[in-house]
């Protein structure tokens, strides 16, 4: 009796996992595996038609993307978004959650959801409202800068500008979530322990670098992952808000991997684009996850 | 003491207009008059607020049709979701099947993979299939909602095992006892990952870009950035396309914000 009903578990359990295991497979796991035999072809637009056209040409897309300058600008845009954008996010999402953590405010829940408000709203509709906000002669972040008597800034159409531009709006958009995560984490950081180094002398910013970070440590090294991964993906941003442009200079790797798939249709080419982002990712990853190591962050 | 309450207080609320002053923005200027907000300095408040925009966009432009498209996806990829996930997380968090523990390491390793990988091999599967330019084209990634398994995982990992035990002395069944004592405990893990799955799927552009070539087809997203490169200088009417778009999503979190930020925090504690 008992071990038949260990038979029927285990046939409940497959069967209850089996069709997500069945399209985790078709729909995630293979095609992902696919990237890289595909990046070996010259998929293009004749073998769309006729897959008799296909060839497989080892690493000749490699070899073409390392020679086409456009791949070397979109590389370095990404990096420039990942090492700028990256510590802009975590502080600002840092500062935002001391913020909503301190002792001394008032109405905490209404806080939190406004500043967590923009995560939650549709990519393309606000970098379109962005778009506006950001424009150079009746643009409400130009307007409010000139108070200041700071002269118009053209955030979209210069290639300086272009790139803090998109970073701010990212930066509006998804600091709500990582202050959520770092909410939690502070919570969790004994108030005697801040109350001490306080009656001991120690004034805000010795307490939070001897005290708070040290106790969140491990969520800063989450967070950090997180957006590195985030700031990899960029791609409805730049599309929407600048095309990619001025002087190419918001082409991320995600964007040149759409136009070198969907617009020339050079699928084998953007395959291996696709791949290199995936070893990019991966890479920095783990060397994040190393210096935490190293830190004792973890 | 009281000044300090003060202090910091007024800040969160200035932090908080900042926030969403781009938002208030936008739906002020959707019920302005076109060519109104091209003025300096720029206008915060519409002269003679009126619901043209909102004509123009469901009469003219047909985005109604998109709105349409919008619900009829995300609320087929909810569901479907639901349906794939729910059973797997609880069976790899309480069933004991032979392969079990491997398979869901294998699942974990996965998480590391970004979905955009495989784009174009799905995209030339989904050919394949006859699936391109359709809604289930659009719903397929949906289905294979791993991050949707390890929420219902972690939350079913507090169900008591004796619980499981005495249905099964009782002679109920294993699918018995998923629908008649799982599912009504996991009620709140179920809201939430509805609203995750549901809010995703409205806000997705990317997959939704490459896979519906039809306009007939297209998904709010899709449709407002096509117009945003045509309608460059129609300010408020964008303002209004962008409100159409993002409110159903803004107003939905908003009532069920309780959930969602609960469920997100119990995702992000898998890190």
């Amino acid at each position: 009796m008992m071990a038949l009903r260990r038979t029927e578990e285990a046939r409940a359990g497959w069967m209850m996992t089996g069709p997500a295991l069945a399209a985790i497979l078709v729909f995630f796991a293979l095609p992902a595996a696919a990237s890289l035999i595909l990046s070996f072809t010259d998929f293009d637009i004749y073998a769309l038609a006729d897959i008799g056209n296909l060839r497989f040409v080892g690493l000749r897309n490699y070899q073409r993307l390392v020679e086409n300058p456009l791949f070397w600008k979109a590389m370095t845009n990404t990096l420039l978004f990942v090492a700028i954008g990256t510590p802009f996010v975590v502080l600002l999402s840092l500062f935002a959650a001391m913020l909503v953590n301190s002792r001394w405010l008032r109405w905490r829940p209404v806080w939190r959801v406004a500043l967590f408000a923009p995560y939650v709203t549709t990519l393309v509709a606000t970098a379109v409202v962005w778009r506006y906000l950001l424009h150079t002669r009746y643009g409400l972040v130009n307007y409010l800068l000139s108070l200041f008597g700071i002269a118009p800034i053209d955030w979209l159409g210069s290639p300086t500008a272009s790139l803090p531009a998109i970073l701010l709006f990212v930066g509006w958009k998804t600091f709500g979530y990582n202050m959520i995560i770092f909410l939690a984490a502070l919570q969790t950081v004994p108030r005697e322990l801040d109350e001490a180094a306080r009656i001991d002398g120690a004034g805000w910013l010795a307490r939070l670098r001897h005290v708070t970070l040290p106790a969140i440590a491990p969520t800063v090294l989450l967070v950090s992952v997180l957006t590195v991964a985030a700031m990899f993906q960029l791609f409805a941003e730049p599309y929407v808000m600048t095309q990619g442009g001025p002087a190419q200079s918001t082409v991320t790797i995600l964007y040149f991997m759409y136009e070198e798939g969907f617009k020339w249709w050079n699928l084998g080419s953007g395959a291996a684009v696709a791949f290199l982002l995936f070893l990019c990712i991966l890479a920095v990853t783990l060397v994040q996850l190393r210096l935490a190591k190293r830190g004792g962050a973890i | 003491m009281m000044l300090r309450r003060w202090i910091i207080t007024l800040l969160a609320a200035l932090v908080a207009l900042v926030t969403i002053a781009p938002l208030l923005w936008m739906l002020s200027v959707s019920f302005m008059a076109p060519g109104e907000a091209s003025g300096f300095p720029p206008p915060l408040f519409p002269a003679n607020p009126g619901l043209d925009n909102y004509r123009t966009l469901f009469g003219s432009f047909g985005i109604g049709r998109f709105l349409a498209n919008s619900l009829l996806v995300s609320t087929l990829a909810t569901g479907l979701a639901l349906l794939f996930t729910v059973p797997a997380g609880y069976a790899f968090a309480k069933l004991r099947f032979r392969g079990r523990d491997a398979t869901f390491r294998l699942l974990v390793a996965a998480l590391v993979v970004p979905g955009q990988i495989g784009m174009l091999p799905l995209f030339l599967e989904l050919k394949a299939m006859g699936l391109v330019n359709s809604y289930a084209g659009a719903l397929v990634p949906w289905l294979a909602g791993i991050f949707g398994i390890f929420l219902v995982r972690q939350y079913c990992l507090s169900i008591p095992d004796e619980m499981l035990e005495a249905a099964r002395i009782d002679g109920a069944s294993e699918g018995q006892i998923l629908r008649r004592i799982v599912l009504p405990i996991l009620t709140p893990i179920i809201v939430t990952l509805a609203l995750f799955v549901f809010l995703s799927s409205w806000n997705d552009f990317m997959w939704p870009l490459i896979v519906l070539a039809d306009q007939d087809l297209y998904t709010l997203p899709v449709a407002l950035a096509a117009m945003s490169r045509q309608h460059v200088q129609d300010n408020e009417l964008m303002m209004a396309g962008a409100v159409v778009t993002t409110l159903p999503v803004l107003i939905l979190f908003l009532s069920l914000q309780r959930f969602y930020l609960s469920g997100l925090l119990a995702g992000s504690v898998k890190g």
